[in-house]
């Protein structure tokens, strides 16, 4: 191995850090509001929303994020003419938005069934209780539902925030130079696949090593509950504040 | 203590009545049209074997079940009902909010909310439903709490208490919402032995104030000691009712007569 040689893969792929993270959470931020809106819909017990909700879940999970990506990108630029008419093109013509619109619609797919899975596992018990005191409709959900589900999800949820980051990988197909695009690149000028790819493949791991601590930090934060008891009652007399 | 209340309310409305109330689960009729009426400082035991009706009956008050048929009258307000495709449903949702915010439930297994602590558990409605000043809701929590008896815990999270110390912090979150009456279902049930004392003992002070409770229970002593009003119910129907040193002593039911010999 050419350390030399790998050091300056390195400086040279570090570069496409900012667009992998920028792919990854722009597309994991807009997919987890669909992904809640699909959940609800799931969840809703009326067919007009349950269907739609069940194909799109169907059909983004069956089928591969590279030809999702392909069709989004190629697919969509046959319909030129008409995209131009809607007003359209000016998205569609963007490899970075076909890309995070693709990682969206994708992750939005898995994220919908983690959370349908997480809102199921509320306690009815505790949904009651709340009833009982007058909660209902969205301060019940805002109170009590979404908060101890988002608890639940959230061990799954992280597991698919760090496949996104993975998946952003796929976009350099379509020209986007991010961490793997920028290998690809670099390895067609020089031939060096082993030291190149070895180095795209430490800064994921670096990457997801980080993502999966803030994820471990949140889930720590969030579940006092599950934790033992403080041996003592922490600051037993400032509690008026 | 709470009996000579009833008397003196008899042209106010009563806290809860209930009337030819009905419902079935299925193809199973659980209640069987019961009327029941509670005046303020009522407390009211309501005793009889499993699947007698007895928590249907209590859910049915705050809609937590709805029934087939029959009214539920709180503090003189009848709760709307409407008919759709699932059954009855309420008719105006906001109407049950507002009623139940003001008619507490003490439940079997506690329900409390396990992501937070015990005081945010009783200061959750008041501030939310009710929608109080939080520093008034935190300032009456705690001495809610200080007055069950777990004042130290506030700051812990419903898993680390035991039941009876949970069910006491269930009775600290319902009392917090003001109730003009309180609900019990079973609330001793779910305890180990050691334990029920402890609850009992919050249960009979609150008696003792002269707060509106009906109890669904099994403790005997709290039925024939605490309460005014002694309700036994069968398969449905409302078998005896009386003061309880009439009932116990002299049962006219043969059932409840079997009753009270398999639980003393």
């Amino acid at each position: 191995m050419d350390f030399a040689f790998m050091q300056e893969a390195f400086l040279r792929l570090i570069a496409g850090v900012p667009l992998t993270l920028n792919l990854a959470f722009t597309s994991i931020a807009f997919g987890a509001v669909l992904a809640m809106l699909l959940a609800l819909m799931r969840m809703s017990n009326i067919k007009v929303f349950d269907w739609p909700a069940q194909a799109y879940v169907f059909v983004f999970r069956g089928t591969p994020l590279l030809v999702q990506i392909f069709l989004i990108y190629y697919g969509l630029g046959q319909f030129r003419p008409t995209l131009q008419e809607l007003g359209l093109w000016g998205f569609f013509r963007e490899p970075y938005w076909c890309a995070v619109l693709a990682l969206t619609l994708n992750t939005a797919a898995y994220g919908s069934e983690i959370i349908r899975g997480g809102l199921q596992s509320v306690p009815y018990n505790q949904v009651e209780a709340a009833r009982a005191c007058g909660m209902s409709g969205f301060l019940l959900f805002r109170r009590i539902v979404f908060p101890i589900a988002v608890r639940q999800a959230l061990p799954a949820y992280g597991s698919e925030i760090i496949l996104m980051v993975k998946a952003t990988s796929l976009a350099s197909v379509i020209t986007m130079m991010e961490v793997t695009g920028l290998a690809a690149k670099m390895i067609s000028q020089t031939f060096r696949a082993i030291e190149v790819f070895v180095v795209a493949g430490v800064i994921y791991l670096v990457l997801n090593f980080i993502i999966t601590r803030i994820i471990m930090a949140i889930e720590w934060w969030l579940s006092p509950h599950l934790r033992r008891p403080p041996a003592v009652e922490p600051r037993l007399e400032a509690a008026h504040v | 203590m709470s009996n000579g209340v009833a008397s003196l309310s008899s042209q106010s409305a009563p806290a809860v009545s209930i009337s030819n109330l009905r419902k079935s689960f299925g193809t199973l009729e659980v209640l069987k049209g019961i009327s029941l009426k509670a005046d303020e400082g009522d407390v009211i035991s309501i005793l009889g074997a499993s699947g007698s009706g007895k928590s249907t009956m209590l859910r049915c008050i705050n809609m937590l079940e709805v029934p087939d048929s029959g009214d539920v009258t709180i503090g003189g307000e009848t709760i709307r009902l409407k008919h759709s495709r699932r059954g009855m449903m309420p008719a105006d949702q906001r109407q049950v909010d507002r009623i139940r915010s003001r008619v507490a439930m003490v439940f079997q297994s506690f329900n409390l909310w396990s992501h937070m602590t015990i005081l945010e558990n009783v200061i959750e409605a008041p501030i939310h439903v009710q929608k109080r000043p939080k520093t008034e809701c935190i300032a009456e929590a705690e001495e809610l709490l200080a007055k069950v008896g777990i004042a130290d815990k506030r700051h812990q999270y419903p898993s680390h208490l035991s039941g009876g110390q949970q069910q006491r912090a269930a009775i600290a979150r319902a009392l917090a919402m003001h109730p003009k009456v309180m609900l019990f279902d079973e609330p001793t049930s779910a305890l180990d032995p050691e334990l029920v004392g402890e609850v009992l003992r919050v249960m009979r002070s609150l008696a003792e104030e002269g707060r509106t409770m009906l109890v669904v229970t099994h403790e005997m002593g709290f039925a024939r000691d605490v309460s005014n009003r002694v309700v036994f119910l069968h398969k449905g129907i409302v078998e005896e009712e009386g003061a309880p040193a009439e009932v116990f002593a002299a049962p006219k039911s043969e059932r409840f007569q079997q009753f009270i010999s398999s639980h003393r």
